[in-house]
């Protein structure tokens, strides 16, 4: 009963040190939303980048012909194979039959009585769509060294262009993510630099009084985290706005483009952030709490 | 006021320092060979000039600070070998009052007063009873809900005190508690002192002011440079050039 009494005390004064340090509270709230905000544009920047790269990545695809004389069954046993590596996502057996279906269709439309034969006799094949642009030339030195393998057509430029992308993304996403925590860190400890002023005697009294350092630590603890949360929170609803908005204003303004620009959803992006935004918030308030009262608890 | 007594060995010094010195890493030592015995239910003055080493004495005897040499005994206890974590539940037989007051600002007499009860886990009910009690032994009953600055300094003393009371503290330690106050405060405050003292609780007083000293008749240690130049039973404050 009386933990429970002491559990209740300290979140009630975590809460009311909130409003008794307005200021502090408010510099700390706007420091950690700022942070965030920024981190939160970025993460949805970078994740729809990733999105539009791995869309285009889908559409690349590795086609395999076979040596004249390879049956249709040597060829679906070839199919179940490749099917089962790690680099391939999906693979489409075309017969010679449909290949010329498809290109009579293509460029003969209405003139198909010149044609008592497949001229596409030869042209059964595997197209392969790869789970990893990346992995494209292993992919294909394996199919090479197939015996009933024919010839292997790729598209090399497009693959190591997306995998171009998808590097600079990636080092671009550490930079700015880096710089980012630099900035944050900073602010955050002159932040707490104003905090350690304004608590520096209110701490020594508690401590003279007796009070343990779980006492004296867990209000200032609660207080922080419940900071870092609003100061999540904040930035998390604007993001949401802007998002719907900037979506909503691409797709009605620049129609040619948004077939391109396949934008990710806002539960897509929000699935993600929000926990990882309020992780960040909570933790910041937790560290910044504890190492601001850690300083003065040695009275 | 109702008050219970801390059963102690009746033959212990409730605070003995033995030939203790204190040196801060600056050089000369604040307290050099300082040997005090006080028993239990006494009342003490400590007195002496800027520098003689008095608040030195009441942060060893707080577990602020460490002796570098010599030995703290505060109800038994030697305060050298008390751990970190130990520190807040000794300090709970301490009540302790500042010449600043040292009043949470942001809260109001009640809340000042319940704090210390609250650290000692005293349920709801219990400091719902006992603050009021203690508010009313120092003149403050009416005054529960008023924030500190908007009392008078007298009064300020008052909640400090009756915030060192509250949880019935062996021993009261006063750092210059009449340092900001008129006489006439001053003197009210001593009053209040002795009361509690009357009651079974040791008190200490650290104090610059003559005029209460001797007049109160009561314990003088004197001190000098870090050193105990004289410590009499019912004695008078003496000044440097004496």
């Amino acid at each position: 009963m009386k933990k429970i009494n002491t559990f209740f005390y300290c979140i009630g004064q975590g809460i009311k040190s909130i409003f008794r340090n307005k200021l502090f509270s408010l510099a700390s709230i706007a420091t950690i939303a700022a942070c965030l905000f920024l981190f939160g544009l970025f993460y949805s920047i970078v994740m729809n980048f990733q999105h539009i790269v791995k869309t285009a990545e889908q559409g690349v695809s590795v086609t395999v012909f076979f040596n004249e004389g390879t049956t249709e069954e040597r060829m679906k046993e070839i199919e179940t194979i490749i099917a089962e590596r790690d680099e391939v996502r999906e693979t489409n057996f075309v017969s010679a039959d449909e290949a010329w279906e498809s290109f009579r269709g293509d460029y003969f439309e209405g003139y198909n009585d010149g044609f008592t034969e497949n001229p596409l006799a030869n042209s059964a094949n595997i197209e392969i769509y790869l789970s990893d642009v990346s992995l494209q030339n292993a992919l294909v030195t394996y199919l090479e060294s197939i015996p009933d393998v024919r010839m292997v057509r790729r598209s090399e430029v497009t693959a190591t262009t997306l995998t171009g992308v998808n590097v600079l993304i990636g080092y671009v996403s550490i930079g700015i993510i880096g710089i980012l925590l630099a900035v944050s860190i900073f602010l955050i400890s002159n932040t707490v630099t104003i905090g350690i002023s304004v608590r520096k005697e209110e701490i020594s009294i508690m401590k003279y009084v007796g009070a343990t350092d779980f006492f004296v630590r867990s209000p200032f603890v609660i207080e922080g985290m419940l900071i870092g949360l609003i100061g999540a929170g904040i930035p998390l609803g604007i993001i949401k706005f802007l998002y719907e908005y900037l979506i909503a204003y691409i797709a009605e303004r620049f129609v040619a483009i948004s077939g391109l620009l396949n934008f990710l959803t806002t539960q897509e992006i929000f699935k993600d952030l929000v926990p990882i935004s309020l992780g960040i918030g909570v933790g910041i308030g937790f560290l910044g709490s504890i190492t601001t009262v850690r300083k003065h608890l040695r009275v | 006021m109702a008050r219970r007594k801390k059963q102690l060995p009746e033959t212990t010094a409730i605070i003995e320092l033995d030939n203790v010195t204190k040196v801060y890493q600056t050089g000369s030592p604040a307290l050099n060979g300082v040997s005090i015995s006080i028993e239990r239910g006494e009342f003490v003055f400590i007195v002496g000039d800027s520098g003689s080493g008095k608040s030195t004495l009441i942060k060893l005897l707080l577990r602020e600070l460490t002796a570098t040499s010599g030995t703290v005994r505060v109800m038994g206890t030697d305060l050298a070998r008390l751990r970190h974590r130990k520190i807040p539940k000794f300090r709970r037989n301490l009540g302790v009052v500042f010449q600043d007051f040292r009043l949470l600002k942001d809260r109001n007499v009640y809340e000042n007063v319940a704090f210390a009860q609250r650290i000692v886990e005293t349920p709801n009910y219990e400091i719902k009873k006992n603050v009021p009690s203690i508010l009313a032994t120092v003149g403050l009953a009416g005054k529960y809900k008023a924030k500190p600055k908007q009392l008078s300094g007298g009064e300020q003393q008052r909640v400090a005190l009756a915030r060192a009371l509250v949880n019935n503290p062996t021993i009261l330690l006063a750092d210059e508690p009449t340092g900001n106050l008129d006489p006439k405060n001053s003197w009210e405050i001593m009053k209040l002192l002795e009361e509690i003292n009357d009651m079974g609780t040791t008190v200490v007083v650290v104090t610059h002011n003559r005029e209460i000293v001797n007049a109160m008749q009561k314990r003088v240690i004197t001190m000098k440079k870090g050193v105990v130049v004289s410590d009499e039973e019912m004695g008078v404050y003496i000044d440097e050039e004496d």
